[in-house]
């Protein structure tokens, strides 16, 4: 069995040690946010964090997470409140949706370690997350947006 | 009396110097001691015996190693890594950052793991994963013969690294990571053995640059 913590929930499976953690959150925990997209960690649309880093679960074995932080798309607030999310919603980011479960979660890191990014902090940060409909341009628009509203958040 | 006073004054002489000389014995004998655990501890062959020629014939062999894929990848010129047996630029353009383990959600562990991934084009692995830091970036790209085996040996541009950190560094995991890449890539032209001894050839027979031509 393999003890993991997955959005503070702690879990016990009954997985190959070898396993993509993807498979683990998705098919064994049944949270299915997380997106299968290339399987070889090109694409990002299985971003997780994984204490607080952007790992793609599709090529990370679920024994590197055992004992350790796993937060998915469904942990990364309570309802919905996250900066990034809150700005994906108001600038109406997401076309097909696919990827983008994977997109906040790599914008999520960004805004913790930069809280106020340029465009080109956004381009290095989000370069590995790819969004098949293009939606690039109000991606960037939208991590500007949950700046803002995190440095508010924070302000009060 | 008058004698023996003398004798007295000579034997307290005599005692004076025996007492000087155990302790200098005790302490050469300790510095010796000192010395020879040293020697002995180290597992390296540190001696220096220049020769020009042979050093440089070994650092012909270290260049072909040093510049292959596998080798310079990692030590681009640019912020980037490159990728791939024909050193393109790492897709996905991953940057380098100050430490040299990525920036934000693009650090290099989020997709190298500790070993290699199984499969072609899937991210090779290593616990240590990282380019060269930006304070210090160790470029192999573009370095001419002459320029790279002067950069190897200065320790303000290889890490701090003295004649013994160097000679340790052919066993350091990531510069074995290089024979171990991973389905799809192409090996070093030689094997670790054979550079590992053409390098500390090449150090140890004074780390001769060799003349541009």
């Amino acid at each position: 069995m393999i003890n993991l913590n997955v959005n503070q929930k702690a879990y016990q499976v009954d997985a190959d040690p070898n396993m993509p953690l993807l498979w683990v959150i998705r098919d064994i925990i049944g949270l299915t946010g997380t997106k299968y997209g290339c399987g070889v960690a090109q694409c990002g649309a299985c971003t997780v964090h994984l204490n607080g880093e952007a790992v793609r679960s599709c090529v990370t074995r679920v024994s590197r997470a055992e004992g350790q932080k796993v937060v998915t798309i469904e942990g990364l607030s309570a309802n919905n409140s996250h900066p990034a999310q809150v700005a994906w919603n108001e600038e109406n980011v997401p076309q097909c949706g696919y990827c983008h479960s994977g997109q906040i979660m790599s914008a999520a890191v960004l805004l913790r370690e930069n809280p106020d990014p340029s465009d080109e902090d956004i381009d290095a940060a989000m370069a590995g997350n790819i969004c098949r409909c293009g939606t690039y341009l109000r991606i960037r628009k939208a991590i500007h947006l949950a700046a803002g509203l995190q440095r508010k958040e924070n302000a009060s | 009396m008058k004698q023996q006073s003398n004798s007295h004054k000579y034997s307290g002489t005599i005692r004076a110097f025996t007492v000087v000389g155990v302790l200098l014995s005790v302490i050469c004998i300790m510095a010796f001691g000192i010395d020879a655990g040293k020697h002995t501890a180290a597992p390296l062959n540190l001696t220096v015996k220049k020769d020009s020629v042979a050093s440089v014939k070994a650092f012909k062999q270290v260049y072909t190693v040093l510049m292959s894929a596998r080798c310079m990848n990692c030590h681009p010129s640019g912020n980037i890594p490159l990728q791939g047996d024909d050193s393109h630029l790492h897709v996905m353009s991953p940057r380098r950052g100050v430490d040299g383990k990525g920036v934000y959600a693009m650090k290099c562990a989020n997709c190298h793991q500790a070993t290699n991934t199984p499969g072609l084009h899937t991210p090779p692995g290593n616990p240590n994963w990282h380019l060269p830091p930006a304070s210090m970036k160790m470029v192999f790209q573009g370095k001419t013969p002459r320029q790279l085996a002067q950069q190897l040996v200065n320790p303000k541009q290889n890490g701090n690294k003295d004649l013994k950190k160097l000679i340790e560094h052919a066993d350091d995991g990531l510069v074995l990571a290089g024979w171990n890449p991973g389905e799809g890539r192409t090996l070093p032209p030689i094997s670790h053995a054979a550079f590992k001894k053409a390098w500390i050839t090449w150090l140890t027979t004074g780390a001769y640059a060799p003349k541009d031509k």
